[in-house]
């Protein structure tokens, strides 16, 4: 069970795992500003400042908001919505 | 009749889950990894080359067409069986590793066909035999799947015998290989359909998720490999650079994503997402370049080492805790630390993380598309990875192992690692997925086309630094807004909903007006017809029994003691007798097989 006690280990510092995260997320911004060459970049928008940075953060906003509106919009449905009308609990 | 004999790797396994059933209890684990482990190593030597072809009537049926296509697919398929069948090494019930090797050999079988007889042949006996593990969970809701399942491909088997029977027509043979895609015929167009429904593209994919949730805990981690893959195969080889297929492997990959959000259930979130990674091979095959079809055969072997470790993983906690749903787990990282490990690791690789798989096959395709021109499926694909990693990646291990801890105490206290042989398959797995992100090459070798492959390389500073920015910044977007995601005790609505409430329908009208109809008439015709007919039928019976049939030469009496003999052979429910029926069917093709090979 050391794999759990290094589980814990890091859950008990939570803030300093959250600032080397951090850390990590400007260091990537901070690669792709000054560091790394775009020239294998398929058009010219990816050449744009953390482009895909920001890809990443909006297209999971949009998927979260959009899926949840799609769910909301009627197609997410209590549990027992295919059983037999019968078997069914009653609704709250 | 045949050109010599070819051991047919299939063969193998038909004949091992044959003999399964005699091997004794103690000897039972090795033969176990036996025989896949010999079907792998006939693979292994296995030729370039046309065998097995044989005559029949008048057909010409190719049992082993082995190039560089149906290679690299043999060989993950036959890896994938191994490792399956050590997950599940320790069920007891023989006919459980019967039908999934049957399974496993449908694929196998399948993909070394050379001829449309051939490949609908052992496409059939996939979905008979695989349809057993999902029945085997034993639950009344795996009963009804599994009859959905099988419905919805004995309809895409009609498609394909239409199609293939139509195309043999036009053309004079039924061999199978490329067909002309830029001038399709009604007949390529079903045949089609059977493929697309095989790869589950919407809105023929609602049998997945309805069926692999619902299968048991190891079923699950065969069926996310065969029944996609092998039609991805069979798309490489009939339809690549089919332009429809990009626009339709781009909504899937969307498609599964967005169900993902709503999913409560692991394992059909999991299922939701074999759809949307199949998206990805679908779209590598309409492209149809050199790349794109290595791409799509690259992304199938990681994809089925990864999706299968994903199904163990959550097969393990099903296993353990009896539980699938978020919203009756979470905080399993004190019980279940190694088995979080692994599906973690699967995560990554799904979400082509750098030095997992997922990272050397994905990007084939992507850049494909961005090589093609085709911009927006490029774009779109990417945002399909998004999604992935948000869901696999992120929602699948964070709500079962951390998040709120929502066992109920007796789900807790049985909370543990799973037996050694399941942690083993996981661990070989993950070895795997990490072997492939890391050493490229011994993928790429296998491609159909090598050369090419080789030349790619996926490790530059631009692609690793673009992939890590798009999935670091997804993590943020799903802790910024992980309230929202929170799971929820619901279902949402797919298009089987069509065909479940046709079915409802179907019984109401079946049960109220044609019921009463059927009462009405019923009583009518016993009333004034059936009981003096019976009264003159008996007399007219003695007299036929005792006078006719005693003096003449007693056939009567013999049939219908034979008649009472065959009703002992009939089980009281109905997939006891289909499993009867589909044991003697593969009888029949082992015995069909030995016979034309001899």
């Amino acid at each position: 069970m050391k794999l759990a006690k290094l589980i814990a280990f890091l859950r008990n510092r939570l803030k300093p795992v959250v600032r080397i995260c951090a850390a990590v997320l400007l260091l990537l911004i901070v690669g792709d500003l000054f560091l790394v060459d775009k020239a294998s970049a398929h058009t010219d928008t990816e050449r744009l400042p953390a482009f895909w940075a920001l890809f990443g953060l909006i297209g999971c906003v949009l998927i979260i908001i959009l899926s949840k509106w799609y769910g909301q919009a009627g197609i997410l449905r209590r549990e027992d919505y295919y059983e037999a009308p019968s078997t069914r609990e009653p609704e709250d | 009749m045949s050109n010599g004999f070819w051991l047919h790797p299939a063969l193998i396994l038909l004949l091992g889950s044959l003999v399964l059933f005699l091997v004794p209890a103690r000897l039972k684990k090795g033969y176990l990894l036996l025989v896949p482990l010999l079907v792998f190593v006939r693979i292994l030597t296995l030729a370039k080359g046309t065998f097995g072809s044989v005559s029949f009537l008048d057909w010409g049926l190719i049992f082993g067409r082995v190039d560089e296509l149906s290679l690299v697919f043999g060989y993950i398929m036959a890896l994938m069986c191994l490792l399956s069948t050590l997950y599940g090494m320790h069920v007891k019930d023989n006919a459980q590793h019967a039908a999934a090797w049957t399974y496993a050999a449908g694929s196998l079988g399948a993909i070394y066909a050379g001829d449309f007889i051939t490949l609908f042949l052992f496409l059939e006996l996939m979905a008979f035999s695989s349809v057993f593990l999902v029945w085997f969970r034993g639950r009344p809701e795996s009963l009804g799947a599994g009859y959905r399942y099988l419905l919805v491909h004995v309809f895409g088997g009609l498609a394909l015998l239409g199609g293939m029977v139509l195309h043999c027509k036009a053309q004079g043979t039924w061999a199978f290989g490329q067909l002309d895609v830029h001038h399709p015929t009604p007949a390529i167009y079903l045949i089609l359909i059977s493929f697309i429904l095989n790869a589950a593209v919407p809105p023929l994919h609602a049998w997945l998720p309805d069926a692999y949730a619902e299968a048991t805990f190891n079923g699950s981690v065969f069926l996310c490999a065969f029944t996609t893959k092998t039609a991805v195969y069979a798309l490489c080889r009939g339809f690549a650079g089919m332009e429809i297929l990009v626009p339709l492997g781009v909504i899937m990959a969307l498609y599964g994503v967005v169900y993902a959000v709503l999913e409560n259930d692991c394992r059909r979130l999991l299922a939701y997402h074999i759809i949307s990674q199949v998206g990805f091979m679908v779209a590598g095959v309409g492209l149809g370049t050199h790349m794109a079809i290595n791409g799509a055969c690259a992304h199938a072997f990681a994809h089925i080492l990864y999706k299968g470790l994903l199904f163990m993983g959550c097969g393990s906690v099903l296993y353990m805790t009896g539980q699938s749903k978020f919203t009756e787990l979470g905080g399993l990282w004190q019980k279940m630390p190694w088995t979080f490990v692994f599906t973690l690791i699967g995560g990554l690789s799904i979400s082509a993380f750098p030095l997992f798989s997922g990272f050397v096959s994905k990007s084939m395709i992507v850049a494909a598309g961005f090589e093609e021109h085709k911009l927006w499926a490029g774009f779109l694909l990417m945002l399909a990875s998004v999604g992935t990693f948000l869901h696999t990646g992120l929602k699948v291990p964070y709500f079962i192992w951390f998040g709120k801890n929502r066992p109920k105490p007796e789900v807790w206290a049985r909370a543990a690692e799973p037996p050694g042989n399941m942690l083993a398959a996981m661990t070989l797995t993950s070895f795997l997925c990490i072997f492939i992100g890391c050493y490229t090459p011994y993928l790429y070798k296998m491609l159909p086309f090598p050369e090419e492959a080789l030349q790619y390389q996926p490790y530059t500073a631009y692609h690793v630094s673009e992939t890590l920015q798009v999935l670091l910044f997804t993590a943020l977007g799903f802790f910024w807004l992980i309230k929202k995601i929170q799971p929820e005790a619901l279902i949402s609505l797919d298009w089987d909903w069509f065909y479940r409430m046709a079915g409802r329908g179907f019984l109401w009208l079946a049960r109220k007006p044609i019921q009463l109809a059927d009462t009405f008439v019923g009583e009518l015709y016993r009333l004034a017809g059936l009981l003096p007919l019976m009264l003159t039928a008996s007399l007219a019976g003695r007299f036929d029994n005792t006078m006719i049939d005693g003096l003449v030469d007693g056939l009567a009496e013999t049939v219908r003691g034979l008649g009472r003999r065959l009703r002992l052979a009939q089980r009281a429910q109905m997939q006891q007798n289909l499993a009867f029926a589909f044991a003697v069917a593969a009888l029949l093709i082992v015995a069909f097989i030995l016979f034309i090979n001899r």
